[in-house]
């Protein structure tokens, strides 16, 4: 299978314009499934006012642009933030945070828990440390935004182009047949 | 002739709308200094009504687009007769407030047919939430409003903002405090801020009204707020704080929208049946109370 890759789908001409409008405005919807959560309240009030930047939460997916993943992801919730991700409206970004969502973190061994995120939705940023602090997830941020002004972060064009790639992962994870400790997994 | 009129309809559109985003900007940075942060510029509302433009955006049916679209025009046709200033779109029409108060429902009436049609639970909860507490702040208001026509003979804001000029004592804020008051509470609800923000309620029902809207909807959404703030802002401005020139009526609307957010950011939410509640205890009998004071003296 022919996989596109970013320097294929780099932003260009009048999209570079309005990408300098969009990082200036990212809104975010948080997923708070894993212990990262917590680490979120004080980036966004008044210690760190991650405001400053034009950022925000918001309360839908259809509103939001940036994805967060707070920390580990369990099969169930993995297929919610499928859906959550493909309800957003391009474009749109994802970030992982922590550990986790990079390689399994102190979970990596779970039957029940993905290792790596990127595998599932094109994850454009990853931050990690478990649990990152909000200077780290800050830094994160406005790496995110230096991106979107170069034209790299492109991870919405990647899940279009590549989408059979993605929807293999996912279904060889979601729509597994056998039981996962029977031991008949090859 | 003609095209006099589209120019003057332009600019008072306009002007409604980039002045609207621009209050809500300053309101951004006044609300994160009282919580003691900084938050983005004040052009902040500016980048973000462009940003949502640029999205994709998702449509559920005709109706949604149709109804998104009417609610943005209602705001820009009740705008169109309000005077801004000493400027009047249609100087025939001297701002009569009985078209205002019936126009100002439309806006709200097409945003709840364009979400309606949008499929999601949350935003018939929401809208119901708006319309109930409509009816709780429409009484306080449309009194103070009757108190004044009684007090001018005339229903045109043209002849209320003439009675007020002069000196500061003829503002209608003395002649009449506790109409000025009563409203001043109606206000806080007509804009939907902290504590009759029940219709929004991010944690509860996820943005109500907004909540399927994407892109561009949610940006006409913005811009409908925005004209909103300026509309609401600015009918209470010329009842009460004497209309004045350009720079004046703007700068007695920014301080009325500050003075809503500075309530709004100490505020808890009222759950919205105690909301209407308050609409018909406590700023009506306020309004009720200066009638009553007006008729006697009378
Ligand atoms: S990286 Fe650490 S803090 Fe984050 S979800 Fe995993 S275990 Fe929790």
């Amino acid at each position: 299978m022919e996989l596109y890759s970013t320097k294929k789908l780099k932003d260009e001409g009048f999209e570079q314009i309005l990408n300098f409008f969009r990082k200036k405005s990212l809104w975010m919807l948080h997923y708070c499934t894993g212990c990262g959560a917590v680490e979120l309240p004080p980036t966004m009030t008044s210690r760190w006012d991650m405001e400053r930047f034009g950022m925000g939460p918001m309360a839908t997916p259809r509103q939001a642009d940036l994805l967060l993943i707070t920390g580990y992801l369990s099969l169930k919730s993995l297929k919610r933030v499928i859906y959550t991700y493909e309800q957003m409206q391009n474009p749109k970004w994802v970030i992982a945070l922590g550990s986790c969502p990079i390689n399994g973190g102190i979970y990596y061994d779970s039957y029940s828990v993905i290792n790596r995120l990127a595998l599932y939705i094109p994850v454009d940023l990853s931050i990690e440390g478990c649990m990152p602090r909000p200077e780290a997830i800050i830094e994160g941020f406005i790496k995110l935004m230096k991106q979107i002004e170069n034209g790299e972060a492109v991870g919405y064009k990647k899940y279009q182009e590549n989408y059979k790639w993605y929807k293999q992962n996912q279904d060889s994870v979601l729509k597994r047949e056998f039981p996962v400790l029977s031991g008949e997994e090859k | 002739m003609m095209n006099n009129y589209i120019v003057r309809f332009l600019i008072g559109s306009l002007t409604s709308i980039i002045l609207g985003l621009l209050y809500m900007g300053i309101g951004r940075k006044f609300i994160a200094r009282i919580r003691r942060c900084y938050a983005g510029p004040f052009y902040q509302s500016f980048i973000d009504v462009i940003k949502l433009f640029s999205k994709h955006s998702i449509s559920h049916h005709w109706i949604m687009d149709f109804g998104i679209m009417m609610g943005f025009s209602g705001i820009i046709a009740t705008v169109i007769f309000l005077p801004i200033g000493n400027f009047y779109v249609f100087p025939d029409m001297k701002g009569n407030l009985i078209i205002i108060m019936y126009f100002m429902t439309i806006g709200y009436l097409g945003m709840a047919m364009g979400v309606s049609a949008s499929g999601n639970p949350n935003s018939p909860i929401g809208i119901g939430r708006a319309l109930a507490l409509m009816i709780g702040y429409e009484i306080p208001f449309a009194l103070a409003v009757i108190l004044l026509i009684f007090a001018n003979g005339s229903s045109l804001l043209y002849n209320i903002i003439q009675t007020q000029q002069g000196s500061i004592y003829n503002w209608n804020l003395l002649k009449y405090p506790f109409a000025f008051i009563g409203t001043i509470i109606a206000l806080q609800g007509m804009l939907g801020e902290q504590p009759f923000d029940a219709m929004i309620a991010p944690a509860e029902i996820a943005s109500g009204p907004m909540v399927e809207l994407s892109g561009k909807f949610l940006g006409f959404g913005f811009l409908q707020h925005a004209s909103q703030i300026f509309l609401e802002t600015g009918i209470i401005t010329a009842m009460f704080l004497g209309g004045g020139t350009i720079i004046g009526f703007f700068t007695k609307q920014l301080f009325l929208y500050l003075l809503t957010l500075s309530i709004a950011s100490v505020f808890p939410r009222f759950r919205f049946e105690d909301g209407v509640k308050f609409f018909w205890t406590i700023p009506t009998s306020f309004v009720l109370f200066q009638l009553i004071l007006f008729l006697i003296k009378r």
